[in-house]
């Protein structure tokens, strides 16, 4: 088996994976499909177990429970050199002992491959740095280190290349251009890239598909789109972007709407969008899909009144408002800079205004914090 | 009152250079003085005159080319098996000793609590015949029932790779511990299995501790005398000893001068040699 599991190709499952240390699942029965070709993130705040999942894959940690299949090959228990798997560390992990040449030529030396000097050579080009072969790892920039990295990986072309943070130690400028960079490279060299991050920006910019994590299991897994459009979860809505949950319940249906009804005033929204099980609901809504308009002018879709805004912040592309509820609840809107109307002031009553199918529902028994802490290890990290 | 700021550093070094001129420098001048003396005619034992008798040199090397070739064949063994003993125990408390790391590294530095003399007289009796090592290997036979094991060149050899365990252990450690365990997971995830993993990344980043622990290893065992002293017999006479006898008991001062210059010459050539095929300023 283990013989042939180096030329194992294909779909990578995991199936019902438990990894514990002691008392602690950092992994709690995860089943996951990640499809050949494409490029997958597991997002999710630090201690969710996104790191974990990417070592058992890598085979630096052993599941407690549970198979990782690659195409039709187990490699549940293969070790790492015998998988056809490798891995941009977060911090790298060049050999700091050996050229830049050697360091990528490593893999292909250990597979005693013929023409190393060739495919050392063209992937130094794919990452534009050619003329560097000859220095020391110590002696490159973050940014050149970090594509050094890549270029160690991608030469021996795995089956799945993973990716742990790999823009972490960058700052904000370079990780942006190395997150179009990383996607254009991957659509090159047409390999499958599994990467894990907390940047929820950094995985929406890249991934094709999205598995968001908390505490061990997977809370939703999609298209970026998807995960921002229709949440299934508080987790999700708020650890993506920013969301107003309002409190509320269903009130019968109207075609393939449900009424809702929120604080005494009715919306609809798609039935569908609605991932509640009882009648006890929140209604979720992005807050640059509210429209704000003074009492009495005439509005589309779905309408709250009463409210009088609390707070203005003008950012140039857009003004966000903070707009107090009757009902106590203070909720965050953006406005587009672009319709020439005069922004609102501070205390001005208004309506909120916004298209049904924007709406989308979660449990009531949600807890709407959920996914909104700022871990102080992260943003020391940042 | 205030230092222009150029002059601080200089300052901060002034008690360390006294003292070295102090202890190190003029011992030495002196030292290389005595070297070329000779005996006073008619003068008493112990009173030299300064003739820039250079031949003194040689006639002391001539004297003593079979003590010194033991020196650094016996220095050389002790490198040899206490980087040999020591490799794996730094590989093993800078790796595999999870909380038992620190008392593990106590351990290492503990035989300091007794002194070096001690500790080489206890050797004796570890090997003596009322020790078990002697009649251990006898009845295993990997020693003849007559063989015996103190005044050997063996226990001298043992008892140097003993004393300077320590001073190899040490270094190996600290250049282990300092290699991030994520380059030796980065080699397994390229291929490498466990065993060329340690070969192309575990080894080559420890050298600057292999080089810094065989130093300071080499560098006293070829110059000491305890060892060969009390384990050793006459036939086991290193050049320490002989730089000991002629000081002490001959009161040949030139001679002793002449032989304590040799040695440092002989292992300054050997240092500069061994350093620059290791390459340490290669090393990170």
């Amino acid at each position: 088996m283990t013989k042939d599991s180096i030329s194992a190709r294909g779909d990578l499952r995991l199936t019902r994976i438990t990894k514990s240390y002691g008392d602690f699942k950092a992994v709690d029965d995860l089943t996951l499909a990640i499809p050949k070709g494409s490029f997958f993130a597991l997002l999710g705040p630090s201690g969710c177990g996104k790191t974990t999942t990417l070592r058992m894959v890598a085979g630096l940690e052993e599941p407690t429970v549970g198979s990782i299949h690659l195409g039709d090959t187990d490699i549940t228990t293969t070790r790492p050199y015998q998988r056809p798997i490798n891995t941009v560390f977060q911090n790298y992990a060049l050999f700091p002992h050996l050229t830049i040449f050697e360091n990528i030529a490593f893999g292909l030396r250990r597979r005693g491959i013929k023409d190393v000097k060739e495919q050392v050579d063209k992937v130094l080009s794919l990452v534009e740095l050619p003329h560097l072969a000859e220095r020391k790892p110590t002696q490159l920039s973050g940014g050149q280190q970090q594509r050094i990295a890549l270029a160690r990986a991608i030469v021996n072309r795995p089956a799945l290349l993973l990716l742990d943070e790999p823009l972490g130690a960058l700052d904000l400028k370079l990780r942006r251009q190395m997150q179009i960079e990383l996607k254009w490279i991957q659509r090159e060299v047409g390999l499958t890239f599994v990467h894990v991050t907390h940047d929820q920006e950094e995985a929406m910019t890249m991934a094709d598909t999205i598995a968001v994590m908390n505490e061990g299991k997977i809370e939703q897994m999609g298209s970026p789109a998807d995960l921002y459009d229709n949440p299934e979860t508080a987790f999700v809505a708020n650890f993506l972007g920013q969301s107003n949950l309002i409190k509320g319940k269903t009130d019968g249906n109207d075609g393939d709407n449900l009424v809702v009804d929120l604080y005494g005033q009715k919306i609809s929204m798609p039935k569908k969008r609605s991932h509640a099980v009882d009648n006890s609901l929140y209604a979720g809504i992005r807050p640059e899909k509210f429209r704000i308009s003074r009492l009495g002018t005439p509005v589309r879709g779905n309408t709250l009144t009463g409210g009088h805004i609390e707070d203005v912040s003008y950012i140039g592309v857009s003004t966000q408002y903070v707009v107090a509820m009757p009902w106590g609840q203070e909720v965050m809107v953006f406005e587009q800079n672009d319709d020439g109307v005069a922004p609102f002031d501070k205390g001005d009553e208004v309506n909120i205004s916004w298209e049904p199918n924007f709406t989308f529902g979660l449990r009531g028994d949600e807890d709407i914090e959920a996914g909104t802490e700022v871990n102080p290890e992260e943003l020391e990290g940042e | 009152m205030s230092f222009p700021k150029i002059r601080v550093p200089y300052l901060l070094l002034l008690p360390g250079f006294a003292f070295l001129f102090t202890f190190f420098i003029l011992p030495i001048i002196n030292l290389a003085q005595t070297s070329t003396q000779t005996p006073i005619a008619g003068g008493d034992t112990g009173e030299y005159e300064q003739t820039l008798a250079f031949g003194n040199y040689i006639q002391a090397f001539v004297d003593n080319k079979e003590q010194f070739g033991r020196s650094f064949v016996y220095a050389t063994l002790a490198t040899i098996f206490a980087l040999a003993i020591a490799y794996p125990l730094a590989y093993a408390i800078a790796f595999k000793s999870g909380k038992f790391k620190n008392i593990l590294l106590v351990l290492v530095v503990a035989p300091f609590f007794t002194s070096f003399l001690l500790r080489t007289i206890a050797w004796k009796q570890i090997l003596g015949e009322e020790g078990f090592v002697v009649p251990g290997l006898r009845s295993l036979h990997i020693i003849g029932q007559q063989t015996t094991l103190t005044s050997t060149s063996v226990a001298v050899v043992a008892g140097m790779t003993y004393n300077f365990l320590p001073f190899m252990t040490l270094p190996l450690y600290a250049s282990l511990e300092r290699i991030d365990p994520r380059t030796i997971e980065a080699a397994g995830d390229l291929y490498a299995n466990g065993i060329t993993a340690f070969r192309r990344v575990t080894v080559p980043l420890s050298l600057p501790g292999v080089v810094a622990g065989t130093l300071l290893t080499f560098i006293p065992a070829a110059g000491d005398y305890v060892n060969a002293a009390i384990l050793g017999s006459p036939n086991t006479k290193m050049i320490g000893n002989v730089i000991e006898s002629r000081y002490f008991k001959i009161v040949d001062y030139p001679t002793a001068a002449a032989l304590s210059f040799t040695l440092m010459a002989a292992i300054l050539i050997l240092v500069t040699l061994y350093i620059r095929k290791a390459g340490t300023e290669e090393l990170v």
